[in-house]
């Protein structure tokens, strides 16, 4: 059954944890256990922990899996050390974006692909279809592999002490493989808040025991809900908000992840190439407004009377208490400092254009 | 168990009056900030605005989300919870305390369309 919702191996410990669940991905995830607010905080000034299970997962292994890979993401893994984690996007050949991704590198033409659980079907179809005239195997791992996200100043201290993980070697977009429980596990220094933190993929049974020590070790969890206030403060995007098959890398603002000038190219390099040199006509932006009024997704961006564009993403945000957007807008219009204006239900209200990156991250580099 | 006064009258979309004289004060109910979590942000009328029962005219907002708010009587705005515009979270402290806008009725008769609390409560299914 294609629209049957699925769980995650911890489902049953969300609801017994009171959680509010809510259809994310075709996932029946909890968005909040204790309040977002809450939540966010624990994550910002302690430590939170995270059922991110719904991730996919995708090993590509052969002969030309480092060629294949470098083509189909916009980011160079060539000649990188094992260990390496990249950040970058899978792209159509016009520059609108398939998905954002991680790519861990395993070992010498071994990889390790993270996908958004919203694209899973339709990554891995892509993957496979790009893969046809490479000598490459794709491997869809999203059944085995069940995901913690362990996040916050004292995320280090908390995987050594409470699930007994060494992390002090790890440095930021670092993973290794440990020996758990009699399996190997993927333990990588990354995240999605903008504070130090851990990713941790393995079998169903050992992530369920990791989420019980954490919870019995008084770990905050946390729900979806905190994950979107985080990552936006930080200003990371959203795969369907601020990345699309519409929105290239270069209107999100994301060129550093796109490698032009590597060696053999990748998709929808060229098309990355042309909006780099003649300007996107679409850029993203973020806004800020002196009211508390909240811009959502889709509200109108407005230049005097004119829609300019649209809200990608807006909160009251937690950490800074403004209310803040991105925004795609005509590049014209998205110079920092430009005065524009949000339609928020009947009233306009004025916000200016700044910089995206709305709290400074903490990373342990 | 959420809160549920005597004397009020109800609306489906979980909106209360509390009727002094030819005023009503709205509201929304415990029920509905429960359901909510933190208001963060309350979008009201202003002082002077026509209000239509049934239509919208504000919206509360949790960090999540926001709900637009409907009224549930036709009527004048005469006063506007001043409060909120600084403190959206009284709301969550006590609801039926910390009204949202105060109406001069155009037509007492609505009040026939909504419910008593023992319609909403079974309504609610408390």
């Amino acid at each position: 059954m294609a629209d049957e919702i699925k769980i995650t191996c911890l489902h049953d410990k969300h609801v017994a944890l009171g959680a509010l669940m809510s259809p994310f991905a075709g996932y029946d995830m909890p968005i909040q256990y204790n309040g977002i607010e809450i939540e966010h905080n624990a994550v910002r000034k302690n430590v939170g922990v995270f059922d991110v299970s719904h991730m996919g997962e995708v090993r590509i292994t052969g002969p030309e899996a480092e060629k294949f890979v470098n083509y189909i993401f916009t980011n160079d893994i060539a000649g990188a050390e094992i260990g390496k984690v990249f950040y970058g996007m899978m792209l159509y050949p016009d520059g609108g974006t398939v998905d954002d991704l991680l790519v861990y590198k395993m070992g010498e033409n071994d990889f390790f692909l993270v996908i958004n659980a919203a694209n899973i079907d339709k990554d891995v179809a892509w993957i496979n279809e790009q893969a046809a005239n490479f000598d490459v195997k794709v491997d869809h791992q999203s059944e085995y592999y069940s995901q913690l996200a362990v996040q916050g100043p004292e995320a280090e201290k908390t995987m050594g002490a409470v699930l007994n993980l060494d992390c002090t070697d790890l440095t930021f977009y670092t993973h290794k493989e440990v020996e758990y429980d009699g399996e190997t596990i993927i333990v990588s220094r990354t995240g999605y808040t903008g504070e130090d933190g851990f990713e941790v993929y393995a079998s169903a049974p050992v992530i369920m025991k990791m989420w019980d020590l954490l919870i019995a070790a008084g770990v905050q969890p946390c729900g979806l809900g905190c994950r979107d206030t985080l990552r936006f403060e930080a200003g990371l995007p959203l795969y369907g908000d601020e990345l699309t098959p519409e929105i290239s890398p270069i209107m999100a603002t994301l060129g550093m992840f796109c490698k032009l000038d590597k060696e053999g190219g990748f998709i929808g390099r060229d098309a990355c190439a042309q909006q780099k040199a003649e300007g996107s006509a679409k850029k993203l932006v973020g806004l800020e407004l002196k009211d508390k009024a909240i811009p959502r997704h889709g509200y109108e961006v407005l230049d005097g009377e004119n829609v300019v564009g649209y809200v990608t993403t807006g909160y009251r945000s937690i950490s800074c208490e403004k209310s803040l957007a991105f925004a795609l807008v005509d590049r014209a219009v998205g110079a920092l400092g430009n005065e524009l204006s949000i339609r928020i239900r009947k009233k306009v209200f004025p916000a200016t254009v700044v910089k995206k990156r709305f709290y400074q991250p903490n990373y342990k580099k | 168990m959420s809160k549920i006064i005597e004397g009020l009258f109800y609306s489906e979309s979980h909106e209360y009056v509390r009727v002094e004289g030819d005023f009503g004060y709205v509201g929304i109910t415990d029920h509905a900030q429960h359901e909510l979590g933190n208001v963060v942000y309350v979008d009201m009328p202003e002082v002077d605005d026509e209000v239509v029962a049934g239509e919208e005219f504000g919206a509360v907002e949790s960090t999540k989300a926001a709900s637009d708010l409907f009224s549930p009587v036709s009527g004048t705005v005469v006063e506007v919870n001043e409060a909120l515009e600084d403190e959206p979270g009284l709301i969550n402290k006590d609801a039926f305390e910390n009204w949202i806008m105060k109406v001069e009725l155009s037509d007492k008769g609505e009040l026939d369309n909504l419910m008593d609390a023992n319609g909403y409560k079974a309504m609610i299914g408390e």
